[in-house]
């Protein structure tokens, strides 16, 4: 085929319009959170002492970090859908949950401790949270890279890795209303392995799948 | 150059709104442009440019199957060459160099006033084959009998819509063809 007539079928597909990015993105995530709520409902549930612990400043911004990470990964990861976008400029949005973190453990800190430091960043579910958080991540994982698929990412790679982040955020806040270990220490160790695996994971697959 | 690059910008919005006599011309603007960047990213490679042809159809097939990730409120051009520059350097990956493609490939082009010219590539074309009938028979219709939407639909006895379908759907599969070559 000559290009003359590639252009000309081109042409002649222009009335085709395509969703926008973060409209599929959007769908894809909505299709696979009930995959992982039901994992979250079937194998761990909400704790039973949840409205207690709704009192509890450390309980809540378990929430804060988890759903900063994962609007932080979805914003950025809109942003990279388009070829010509770099990522700098953007790098600081990641930086927010970090920054919660710090703030948390250096609140915590100040405060009179039951508990000793060591104790609290062990906690008593670390494995259950480096387990259930990557596991309820996949749907998610896989329903945000078939939505980054619909962009046009320059680095796949990165692009998939903040995937990664977007899905172990929102599998992390699923976990976080069942883990009873509320210090920021406890979270910014294990909850950071467990996003470090799924973020990996999401760059080595993104890498693949997200070429255009 | 600049002007280009705003006309460029012009067309593409036409065409976002519907305009596919606006398309058509962008595209057209776009090719010799895109040609000449292909062979000097090739030369540069050591590799021989006679396959220059072929990165050009893969970066239209891209521009025209991604197009909904362009800004409307930005210039078109810098969309443009970095789709471009993807697939040059998927291009010369697949030929199993490793490379290092200049923005100035792409941007030095501009400047040059490249003959209208056309040529035949054959990895799209030697896709084609390999698509479902319904497909492969309308884009054979519109792009090498040149046909309409309305008359290959006549001609197959299908819906106007149904090509449509099938059209995009061609479009779609052969750009996933290219893909895993």
């Amino acid at each position: 085929m000559d290009t003359d007539q590639l252009i000309r079928t081109l042409a002649a597909d222009n009335s085709h319009r395509a969703r926008p990015v973060g409209f599929v993105l959007a769908l894809a995530l909505l299709a696979a959170a009930p995959v992982s709520l039901l994992m979250f409902f079937s194998e761990l549930g909400v704790r039973p002492d949840v409205m207690t612990a709704m009192h509890n400043p450390f309980f809540d911004l378990k929430f804060g970090v988890t759903l900063a990470l994962a609007s932080a990964a979805i914003t950025v990861a809109l942003h990279l859908s388009r070829p010509e976008a770099a990522l700098r400029g953007w790098v600081w949005l990641l930086m927010i949950p970090a920054g919660l973190l710090v703030a948390g453990i250096s609140g915590e800190m100040m405060m009179p401790q039951r508990l000793p430091m060591m104790t609290r960043l062990v906690g008593s579910n670390s494995k259950v949270c480096m387990t259930a958080v990557p596991l309820m991540s996949m749907p998610l994982l896989a329903a945000s890279l078939f939505g980054l698929r619909h962009g046009a990412p320059a680095r796949p790679a990165v692009s998939g890795a903040i995937a990664g982040m977007m899905s172990a955020g929102l599998a992390a806040t699923l976990y976080a209303s069942h883990c009873t270990d509320d210090s920021p220490l406890f979270v910014a160790t294990w909850y950071t392995i467990a996003t470090a695996l799924v973020t990996a994971l999401g760059a080595l697959i993104g890498a693949k799948v997200l070429r255009y | 150059m600049r002007e280009r690059e705003d006309e460029w910008t012009g067309l593409m919005r036409l065409s976002m709104s519907g305009d596919s006599a606006a398309y058509h011309r962008l595209l057209k603007a776009i090719t010799p442009v895109l040609r000449s960047a292909a062979r000097r990213g090739l030369a540069r490679a050591g590799q021989p440019t006679d396959q220059a042809e072929d990165i050009v159809q893969d970066i239209l097939l891209a521009v025209h199957l991604k197009r909904h990730t362009w800004d409307a409120s930005a210039p078109f051009a810098p969309w443009l060459f970095a789709i471009a520059r993807n697939k040059l350097i998927d291009a010369l990956r697949r030929r199993g160099r490793r490379i290092f493609v200049n923005i100035d490939d792409f941007s030095e082009t501009l400047a040059d006033q490249p003959a209208a010219e056309t040529a035949s590539a054959s990895e799209v074309a030697a896709q084609l084959n390999t698509l479902p009938a319904r497909q492969r028979d309308v884009l054979q219709s519109i792009a090498v009998e040149s046909a309409s939407i309305r008359d290959t639909a006549t001609k197959f006895k299908m819906s106007e819509g149904a090509v449509r379908v099938a059209l995009h759907r061609g479009l779609a599969s052969l750009t996933a063809k290219l893909k895993e070559l």
